[in-house]
Formats: structure tokens, sequence, C-alpha cells
């Protein structure tokens, strides 16, 4: 046990003494958090939309006057009056406008005869988030002109869907948090725990230890536990730091911190097993650092950190499934933003439990005493 | 050429005074053979140097010796020990220098220390006092609690050791010691190694490429190249294998076309290595050659710029042995000079 714990007190007291590789592997996530969840987690404002009323009746000026509203109140879009449809098509193609929205000729006599009338939005197509902006608000608008018209009957000429939301609304800043969080655990058990490992290896380091009468078995727990009490370390200021910045509320609720705590001890045990049993066979300094990007972008987007898992191809479910990242994206998301109890993340802490046991059998097995 | 003055008779069963037993070990790499079948015995309180090339394979020997790599074959037997067997025992027997410098830099020389006592097991009242007697043994004591990172090269090796003594090993490695140090501080090292081996009646086995590290330092030196042990005795009787030898380095200006092969020719010569204008000879009738050396060149109209006679040395000893000069595989920087080592 003494061995084991003087190569703890080692790569600690080397930790302690580095200060660069704390702040490191803790400002890509938090500058991440805050960058992405501010720059995807924002409602599209202030598009361009070329109004071309071509008609000039009463109903057709009610529109117009919702578009007017809508640019002064929620702003999504402002509004240019254009008489020429030519030239409000080339303003569009010369991407002056994000959009036309045309009222035809006939348009008011249509909709005092009730007679199907129709409005045409001519959109930029190029831009998926703002074609889709563009045309909910567009559409909204449309359904509150149309609740402006009587039913004949009296009776809505529609159903009409109520939405109840559990829980309070969730900025995508505080969506990301999780993965945040992981990938904070990661970039420490990268930093921290395989490259140090393999530059330590590459200078000759491990012939200092390797010629002492330490055994393979206390080798791999001194690594491992050390890596992941770095890892543990990083995730905690994520979970906490992170909280405050992206507004969770009650963030400091002594149960939930104790369940975010072992998903996150967890999670590092399972992240510095599986890096170590990637690196078990390694000696060439290059190769971790070119893994980082790749096991990045490999652990981190198919997890639903950034986008739900739902929305992923077959093949990529796949992965996110075997993804150890899922599971503590899954457990860190339900104490964030539901503060579940305990049930809820069980499956997940069994799942990292299980990829633990795997990979560390691994490891033990690839890696060797011997140089 | 000659037969070598060379100690290879292995008694068949370890004596109690032997403190290192080689037999026969060899390592093979794929097809290549690093170290070919190569027996010594070191004595207790003996310092052995093996000298040879960088690649000659005197690395790959210590760390059979040290168990960092198994042997493909043979055996070595260290305090009584066999390396491949029972590894820890020998473990606990040695302190070990390897080539790179190995210390933590982010650590102090006490920290380092005191992480090594830990791993061997050193009791904590035990390890405070050796720790202090130790850096005080290789004057860091004002060093003792600053970074290793501050340290010079010299300063560093003396923290290696220290720390490789730090569990009182009674038989110690070091391989290449001063690869990399100026010449004060490999002076420096060579003065902390005698007094400490002395001080703690140590064995030593150390690697080197350096001749003069292995004439000053060593009470037996064996000759390494290509994997096998060419030569073992002692440095003054290795140069008196070779004795009536004289060394001869000539500067010509200009040498003419094929005068290399014009100076093989004259009488008494055995070898003569160098090109453009300054050559070596190596001669059994010295005043002979010379003579003829200085007559052919009044003949050939070609002007000596200097000449210079010299004692035997390693060098010489070594280009008996292997045909070869040891200075001219140490031309390239030498790979420890690299910050990364690439390990097999």
């Amino acid at each position: 046990m003494h061995r084991i714990m003087a190569m703890v007190e080692r790569d600690l007291r080397r930790f302690r003494r580095s200060p660069v590789l704390i702040v490191m592997s803790l400002i890509l996530p938090l500058f991440q958090l805050v960058i992405l969840g501010y720059a995807f987690g924002g409602t599209v404002k202030h598009l361009k939309v070329g109004v071309v009323d071509q008609d000039g009746g009463v109903p057709a000026v009610k529109l117009r006057e919702l578009t007017v509203a809508i640019a002064s109140n929620a702003r999504t879009f402002e509004t240019v009056s254009y008489s020429d449809p030519g030239q409000a098509l080339t303003a569009l193609r010369t991407g002056r406008l994000n959009g036309v929205l045309t009222i035809p000729p006939g348009f008011s006599r249509r909709v005092l005869a009730k007679d199907e009338p129709r409005v045409a939005l001519i959109e930029d197509n190029t831009d998926n988030f703002v074609t889709g902006a563009l045309a909910a608000s567009v559409t909204g608008m449309v359904d509150a002109y149309n609740l402006h018209e009587p039913s004949t009957s009296g009776i809505p000429a529609a159903a009409t869907l109520d939405v109840v939301e559990v829980y309070p609304y969730v900025p995508y800043i505080q969506y990301l948090l999780a993965g945040s969080i992981l990938l904070s655990i990661f970039t420490m058990v990268m930093i921290g725990g395989g490259i140090i490992f393999i530059d330590d290896k590459a200078r000759g380091l491990h012939e200092g230890y390797l010629v002492t009468p330490i055994t393979k078995l206390e080798l791999i727990l001194g690594f491992n536990i050390s890596g992941a009490l770095k890892a543990i370390l990083a995730g905690v200021v994520l979970m906490t730091v992170g909280s405050v910045i992206a507004g969770i509320p009650n963030p400091f609720d002594p149960a939930r911190l104790l369940r975010l705590l072992l998903v996150v001890v967890m999670t590092s045990v399972a992240l510095i097993s599986m890096m170590f049993m990637l690196m078990a066979r390694m000696s060439d300094p290059l190769v971790p650092r070119a893994m980082f990007g790749v096991l990045n972008t490999l652990l981190y987007f198919p997890s639903g950190a950034v986008y739900p898992t739902q929305a992923f191809p077959t093949w990529m479910r796949v992965l996110s499934k075997v993804d150890p990242f899922t599971y503590g994206v899954h457990a860190l998301k339900s104490l964030l933003l539901k503060n579940t109890g305990f049930g809820a993340i069980a499956p997940d802490l069994l799942y990292l439990a299980l990829f633990t046991a795997v990979t560390m059998t691994i490891a033990t097995m690839l890696f060797r005493r011997t140089l | 050429m000659s037969a070598p003055a060379i100690a290879r008779d292995v008694p068949r069963e370890t004596a109690p005074d032997v403190a290192i037993d080689v037999r026969h070990i060899t390592k093979t790499f794929g097809t290549f053979t690093a170290v070919d079948a190569i027996s010594f015995t070191v004595a207790p309180g003996e310092i052995l140097g093996l000298l040879g090339p960088n690649g000659a394979g005197k690395s790959t020997l210590v760390r059979m010796l040290t168990t960092l790599i198994l042997p493909t074959s043979g055996s070595a037997l260290i305090a009584g020990a066999d390396v491949v067997t029972h590894p820890d025992d020998v473990r606990r027997a040695i302190g070990v220098i390897p080539q790179a410098l190995t210390s933590d830099l982010e650590l102090s020389p006490r920290e380092n220390l005191s992480i090594f006592a830990k791993l061997y097991g050193v009791p904590r009242d035990r390890r405070r006092v050796l720790i202090g007697e130790l850096l005080e043994s290789v004057e860091l004591t004002d060093w003792a609690d600053k970074p290793v990172k501050m340290l010079s090269g010299g300063m560093r090796r003396r923290v290696e050791i220290a720390r490789a003594l730090v569990h009182e090993p009674r038989i110690f490695f070091l391989d290449e010691p001063t690869t990399g140090l100026d010449p004060v501080s490999r002076t420096g090292v060579w003065d902390m190694l005698r007094r400490i081996k002395s001080e703690r009646d140590l064995t030593v086995l150390l690697t080197t490429h350096y001749m003069d590290e292995a004439d000053k330092l060593c009470d037996r030196i064996a000759i390494v190249d290509h994997g096998k042990l060419i030569a073992l005795d002692s440095p003054t009787r290795l140069k008196a294998a070779v004795s009536g030898i004289t060394s001869l380095e000539v500067s010509f200006a200009p040498a003419p076309p094929n005068w290399l092969d014009d100076l093989t020719r004259l009488p008494g010569v055995d070898s003569v290595t160098g090109d453009g204008s300054l050559f070596r000879l190596t001669s059994h009738t010295g005043a002979a050659t010379t003579r003829a050396l200085l007559d052919e060149a009044a003949d050939r109209g070609v002007s000596v710029e200097s000449i210079s006679v010299a004692n035997t040395t390693l060098d010489d000893v070594f280009l008996h042995f292997t045909g070869r000069q040891l200075r001219d595989h140490l031309e390239g920087p030498a790979a420890a000079d690299s910050p990364f080592i690439l390990r097999r």
C-alpha cells in the first residue's frame, strides 16, 4: 500500500507544481461552455423580411400590421416594404433580405369569401437555422391572424394543442453543462493522465521506478488513482463553477452535490481506465496528442452532450450506446436539469462501473512491468 | 590479431565473493542480436567498466542485469539472486542510475529521494536521516528543497546518484553517468563516485563510451562491440597487451592522392586511418616508421605540418581488438542528448 501511495504522492506533487496544466485542463471546457452555450442558446433575431403587398385591402393591411408588431416586440425580423416583387426578389438573392413575404392580389377578397386565402414566404434557405426561425415566426403570425377571423359555427376550425412543460425553461448553456463537465474530466485524463504518462515513458522516467521492488498491480493502481483524483478535481471545479455560470437553480443543494460527485467519480475512474488501456503499450509521445482530437470527437459529440441522440443515424446511435460519455452526460443532465434521485442515474452508474471493469482488466493484461 | 588478455574463464558455481555473475547472456530483438552470449564476473568492491561505442549493446546488457528487460537466453546472478526468477531480490540489492536523467523536475531533490525511499519501503525514521546524509554526501544540501529543474546537469546527476543509494544497495549500476555533462561536471561526478564507492563499500558496474572515464574510474574494463565481449582486464594490462605499439598523428599540407595507401606500405605500420590532411598511424616499430614517413614525405615533396607521437591509449586498445577506433563511432550526437529517448 505504501508503494501505491508513493506513486500517487509523486504524481499529485508534480500536478500541484504545474499550474499551467491545471489551468489549461479547466479553461477549454469552461470556454466551450460559455462560448457554445451562448452561441447556440440564443434566439435568432433581427432578420430582414421584405413585404410585398399586391392586394392593398383591409385584411392585407391587418396582416402587415402583425408583421410590424413582431418587428417591434419579438424582433425576430424587421420589415422592409416593397411595391415591386422583382426588386424584393433581387434584394433576397443579393443577401440584403432573408425572406420575402408576398400578399398576392385577391388576398382580401378570398379572406372575406373564406376561399382559402394564401400568403407566400420566399426564403433564403442556405442557413437552416435562419430558415427555421423565420418560418416558425411567420407561421405563428399567420396562426394569430387566423384566430382573429371568427368561425361561422362558433366552434374552432381546427384542434389546438396546449403544451405543458414539467420543468422550468432550460437555456442551452444549462443543457451544455453536463457535456462540459465530462469534457473537463476527459481533458484532465488526456493531458494529466495519458500525455504525461507517455512523455515520462519516452524520457525514461519509468526506468527509475521499474528498478524498484514495486509490483505491476501497485504501479497500475498508483497511476490510476492519481489520474482519477486529478480528473475528479477538474470535474468538481466545472460542476460548481459551471453551475453558477449556467444559472442552474439552487446549485449548492447538498444532496444533489453528493450525487453529482458520485457521477464525477465514476466517470473519472471509467475514463482513466480507458486511457490507461489505450496507453499501456504506447511509447511515442506524439500518439496521445494526435489521439486527443480524435477521441474528443468520438466520445463527446455522439454522447448527446450537444444534441439529442434521438436525432442520430443508426450507426451513430450504436456508437452512442457504447460511449461512456453518454452515460455520464445522461446522469449529469438528470441531476442538473431535473434534480432526480439516485434511481434515475443508477443504470448510468452501472454501465460506468462495467466499463471500468472491462477496460481495467484489458489494461492490466496489456501493461508490462519491463521496458 | 594477437590473443588478447581476456579474463573470460567463468566459474561454474557462483563463489560467495562474486557480486555479479553473468553467464552467456544474450538478447535478441527479432533477427538483431544486441547482446551476444556475454559472460563475466565482478568481485565485491570492484568497479567494472563496460566500454564501447553507441549501439554496442552496453545499455541492453545493463537493462537485463537490472531486471528492466528479460534476457533471451543465458543467466545473471546479482548478489546471488537470479534476474529472471528473483527480480525483486535483485531490485532490493541494486541501485541504478539510468542513462537518461530520470528525476522528477517539478520535485525537489529531497522529495525525489523521499518518494524512492518509500518505493523501497525504507522506514520513516531511517528515511529522514538517510536522505539528509545522502544529500550532504552529494553536496546538495543547499539545493535540497529547490525544484530539480533549477539544477544544472551535473547537479541533477548527483541527485540521481543519491536517489539510487536511498535504500543502501550493495551493487551500483550506472549507465553512461557523465554523458552530456561538461568536463568540470564530469570530473566532479568521478570524484563523487570514487568517494561514495569507498564510503559505502559498493560494487560498481558502469557503462561508458569515454575512454578517460573508463581509464580513471575502473578497476577492470570490458570492451564491448557489436554485442560481444571483446576483452576484459585492468586498464594497465589491456594497454600492456598492445604495448610496443606507437601512435603517430601526422598533418600534411596537402596530402597527395592515394597517400593513405602509401602510408600503409611504410615499414612497421599496423594501421592507418584518416583523410584530408590528418592521418593517424599505429606502428610496432615506432622510430623506424617515423623516419621512413619523413623520408617518404621528403621524397614526394609533401610538407609535414605537424607530427606527434602518443603513448598507448584505450583507443589503441579498442583499435587493436576491433580493428576500428572508438572515437569514429562517437562523432554523431549521443542519443542521450535528445530530450526524448524512445524505449523499446
